[in-house]
């Protein structure tokens, strides 16, 4: 393997990103050592339109990998890609140390779920599963027992002989995602398979899913637009940005340590405030902005070059509290803390979130768990308060 | 190579064998009517003159092509049977073209509205005389229309005329042929158009203060436009060139182009001026050809 | 469109219209049971001219070689048109495109009279005994654009992943289209046949240009008598043409109806 980042922990992301990967400070599980699937400098032009960018990624074998990015930021022809239904205008793409980026996607070991469904109308449950082992000529009596299996796998049974148009749209889903793993492909891709599911099933077969994967030892490369399902079910997620991977980590590492302002803007609600360094002590910055007056930030590695910069603090970490907490002068938790009016109150049931106006006219969002069932803690819009939150907690982002 | 490529290279071949009929027996023929078009009428068999021979090589080209004339040209535009016949062709075709969309819009209008289960059976009952032979169903108008016929023996017994009416070889009995013949080609595709149509677009217009007259005539009316010149076209070409239904059901004192062709060639076995009547036509119907042929790649391609 | 209340109008405008399309046909197939000789006089209910179009040999070989023109030309015309409508439907952007194109659609609404004359032109120029088989060829030509519309409608509107998912699963192209792509436009292209069918048998210009002398169709044949005034035996060999199309209609409904219920289990694997 030429160059393998699968020993640390890392994927080689293009090297402009190379730096900001390294950032994040948790460690990652390791799947395995081996990248089974590498993409090497893949580029897709459609037209004059770049598609994918040279993007590099390596995916280790069962490893349940997601994708998440912004529509049209291409996540379906990077699937497609892998699949075969497009060629690379340049780049590799090794499947187990092979080259396949000119192989026909009827020679690939890798099977794709679509978004549709795609099921053959004419064909029943079983003959749509039986599809694709009759074309890799395995025996009738073969295919027979695997259909029987991934029937039993996907809780069909009973629906054999009925046609796709029978069938309701977790059902027909289940048929795809069966059909597709019938063959046991080294990868299988999944685009947004789940898009047309109800919140409460998408769920449940999100869990089925995870099980399925795990079982079968099988790589799953999935597309999702929801970080939540992105969050729950993959190992890893690699987010994407006009054809480029600007971030691989995962969930947590994603969330608590975005590499750019732009990714910690994409995943979840954050507050930014931007600044510039005033001073440098031990590891800890103090940082002027214009909007909060001057923060006390973290610096983690590795250390921060620019001096214009923004603090990145996420809402769930912003406290509220009707007088400013004290804090013994050289605590480890050092804390920052902006005075200000309650202007908005949102109950969303599990948590409320706030909107507090600073005297800069700022707005600072917190959210705090309702952990009480009756609002003794509550606080009304008009309602002066001081927003708080540690050193630890902020983030210092680079423009 | 994308998926699309991937299919585009054995499609192309799949369409080898019908390209190369069609150039054969479409679009080869077309150059004989112009060639014949500008030779000499001869009394021999075939009754045209110059007959080249490829086998006899340049010069005999050359020889030919010195022959070629444009008498047959000038004929037509200085008779004034052609030109009377084109200037009938287009009265007609027009004529015929208003009366159809006059007839054809409310069916397809009231098609559209039908609800959703009765909709496939109205279209059946449209198509389907479409499917039984446009020659049988001239003919059944003939028994109606005759003398004695059906329509003569109702106004008789009802006393609303005191003697037969003449109804056949008259101008009505032209357009009424015409019309039954060409009234699914009408209606099919504003039915299309109709149909496709997006409910909500209506309840939006009424929403905002459209009376269903207003909306009707600002919203539904140019919505349906495409479908009005799908359905104009599909019906005005053919109608120019129109033979059977003016020879069996109109008088003889007037004739359309397509009966002075069909005169020319069987009749006068003049294979020159009936080819030159063709030449003219077909350069009268290209730009609504070229028209029609827009209208159907959009339909069928996509706007590919 | 809304489904919206059936106005009174709209209710009358559809009626008219059908009644329009149909009483014509009804009347004449009405008349051909009659027994009087004189078409518009009720003589009682017979089958008088039946038999006697069954007596008539000049009128039979009409029929035969009308028949076996549309049988053999759909056939062509179905195989022709489909492969067309594959080459324009997947074929993607090639050089001529818009000239095959051009010469598919244009048939469509061609008046008759210029088709016909310049294909008998060709046939001429070739020195082609006209008969049978150039009358075959004319048909095919003309009839192989609407298998083609008929087609290409179809395979457009067809979702295309499907082919991608059979590839996917291990098809080469050609097989990803006759085991997935063919299934779904098999209607299609018996629809394509019937009409190429039914054009045929009902055509009389071109007919009359690419035909040689001795080998009338059908239509040609009714032509010259209809011209001559209404027989009573026309109306009844008119009544069996009708018959005919009817029939083929209803066997296709129900092959489509059948197909698509009972499906594809007898597809060739
Ligand atoms: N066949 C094509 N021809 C031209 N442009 C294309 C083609 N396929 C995709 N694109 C363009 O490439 C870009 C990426 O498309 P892609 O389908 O990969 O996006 P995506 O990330 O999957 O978006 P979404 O989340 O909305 O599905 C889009 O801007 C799209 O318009
Ligand atoms: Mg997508």
């Amino acid at each position: 393997m030429i160059g393998s980042a699968g020993e640390s922990g890392l994927t080689s992301v293009t090297a402009g990103e190379a730096s900001a990967e390294a950032a994040k400070p948790l460690p990652e599980p390791i799947v395995s050592d081996m990248p089974l699937l590498r993409i090497e400098g893949v580029a897709k032009s459609f037209g004059n339109f770049r598609a994918v960018d040279r993007l590099s990624l390596d995916i280790r074998a069962g490893e349940f990998f997601a994708l998440l990015g912004p529509s049209g930021c291409g996540k379906t022809t990077l699937l497609r890609l892998l699949a075969g239904f497009e060629a690379p205008d340049e780049g590799r793409i090794l499947l187990g140390g092979n080259d396949i980026a000119q192989v026909l996607p009827h020679e690939r070991p890798v099977n794709m779920m679509f978004q549709n469904y795609a099921l053959f109308p004419h064909l029943s449950v079983r003959d749509n599963i039986a599809f694709g082992l009759k074309r890799a000529g395995m025996a009738r009596a073969d295919i027979k027992t695997r259909v029987a299996e991934m029937v039993a796998l996907v809780k069909l049974e009973g629906l054999e002989r009925r046609k796709p148009d029978q069938l309701s749209g977790g059902q027909r889903q289940r048929v795809a995602l069966a059909r597709s793993l019938a063959r046991r492909p080294q990868v299988l891709l999944l685009d947004e398979p789940l898009a047309a599911l109800d919140k409460k099933l998408r769920e449940s077969t999100q869990a089925e899913l995870m099980e399925l994967q795990r079982r079968l030892g099988m790589t799953f490369i999935i597309v999702t637009h929801d970080q939540e399902e992105a969050m729950t079910m993959a190992g890893r997620i690699g987010v994407m940005d006009a054809g480029r991977l600007v971030q691989v980590a995962t969930p947590r590492n994603l969330y608590e340590a975005p590499a750019t302002r732009w990714i910690a803007e994409f995943v979840g609600d954050i507050n930014l405030f931007n600044g510039q360094v005033v001073g440098r002590e031990h590891s800890r910055l103090a940082v002027a902005t214009s909007d909060a007056g001057t923060l006390a930030v973290s610096e983690l590695w590795p250390p921060v070059t620019k001096e214009i910069v923004s603090v990145a603090i996420r809402p769930e970490k912003v406290k509220l509290s009707r007088r400013a907490p004290a804090s013994d002068e050289g605590a480890s938790h050092m804390i920052n803390r902006l005075e200000g009016v309650v202007v908005d109150v949102n109950y969303l049931g599990g948590i409320t979130t706030y909107k507090v106006k600073l005297e800069s006219g700022a707005l600072v969002r917190s959210s705090m768990a309702n952990t009480a069932r009756l609002d003794v803690d509550a606080y009304l819009a008009g309602q002066r308060v001081v927003a708080w939150f540690t050193a630890d907690d902020c983030l210092v982002l680079e423009q | 190579m994308s998926a699309r490529r991937i299919f585009a290279r054995p499609a192309r071949l799949a369409a080898v064998a019908p390209y190369l009929w069609m150039v054969l027996f479409f679009l080869v023929p077309f150059g004989f009517v112009l060639k014949i078009s500008l030779s000499q009428t001869a009394i021999a068999q075939p009754p045209y003159t110059p007959v080249f021979d490829v086998t006899e090589g340049r010069q005999a080209l050359t020889a030919a092509l010195a022959q070629l004339s444009f008498d047959n040209f000038k004929l037509l535009v200085s008779d004034d049977l052609y030109i009377l016949s084109y200037l009938r062709s287009l009265t007609v075709a027009v004529t015929s073209t208003l009366i159809l969309l006059l007839i054809g819009y409310p069916i397809a209008y009231g098609m559209a509205r039908l609800p959703q289960r009765w909709q496939g059976i109205a279209m059946m009952l449209v198509i389907v005389p479409f499917w039984t032979s446009f020659l049988i169903r001239i003919y059944a108008w003939i028994n109606i229309l005759q003398h004695d016929g059906l329509l003569n023996q109702i106004l008789l017994t009802l006393h609303i005329v005191s003697a037969p009416v003449v109804w056949l070889s008259t101008d009505s009995a032209m357009y009424l042929g015409i019309v039954y013949s060409y009234l699914p080609f009408m209606i099919l595709p504003l039915y299309a158009t109709l149909s496709r149509m997006d409910a909500s677009v209506l309840e939006a217009a009424s929403d905002l203060g459209a009376s269903p007259r207003q909306a009707f005539w600002l919203v539904t009316f140019p919505l349906s436009l495409p479908g009005v010149a799908a359905g104009a076209l599909l019906c005005f070409i053919p109608i120019v060139g129109e033979f059977v239904i003016p020879d069996l059901l109109a008088g003889s004192n007037s004739l359309m182009i397509g009966q002075t062709l069909w005169l020319e060639f069987f009749t006068n076995k003049d294979w020159p001026v009936a080819s030159a009547a063709a030449v003219a036509l077909l350069l009268l119907l290209v730009p609504p050809l070229v028209l029609y042929d827009r209208l159907q790649r959009r339909q069928l391609e996509g706007g590919r | 469109m809304a489904v919206g209340r059936i106005t009174r109008f709209n209710m009358t405008s559809l009626a008219l219209g059908l009644a329009f399309l149909y009483l014509p046909i009804v009347i004449l197939i009405i008349y051909s049971f009659n027994a009087s000789r004189l078409v518009n006089v009720w003589g009682g209910w017979s089958l008088r001219w039946y038999h006697e179009f069954f007596g008539d040999r000049a009128m039979l070989d009409a029929a035969w070689m009308s028949l076996s023109v549309g049988a053999v030309s759909a056939t062509l015309a179905t195989l022709l048109g489909t492969l067309a409508a594959i080459g324009l439907a997947r074929g993607e952007r090639f050089r001529g495109r818009a000239l095959f194109s051009g010469m598919l659609y244009s048939p469509l609404v061609m008046p008759e009279v210029i088709s016909g004359l310049s294909l008998l032109l060709l046939f001429v120029a070739l020195n082609a005994e006209r008969g049978f088989w150039t009358v075959t060829i004319a048909h095919t030509t003309l009839t192989m654009c609407f298998v083609t519309v008929v087609v290409q409608s179809r395979l457009t509107s067809l979702d295309r992943s499907l082919e991608e998912a059979a590839m996917d699963l291990g098809c080469d192209p050609l097989r990803a289209f006759l085991l997935v792509t063919l299934p779904q436009i098999v209607t299609a292209i018996v629809a394509g046949w019937m009409l190429a069918f039914i054009l045929s048998l009902d055509d009389v210009v071109i007919a009359s240009f690419t035909t040689g002398p001795g080998s009338a169709t059908l239509p040609i044949r009714i032509y010259s008598e209809v011209r001559l005034g209404v027989k009573p035996e026309i109306n009844a060999i008119c009544t069996l043409v009708i018959g005919l199309i009817a029939v083929i209609i209803v066997i296709a409904s129900f092959a489509s109806k059948l197909s698509s219920t009972r499906g594809e289990s007898a597809a060739p694997f």
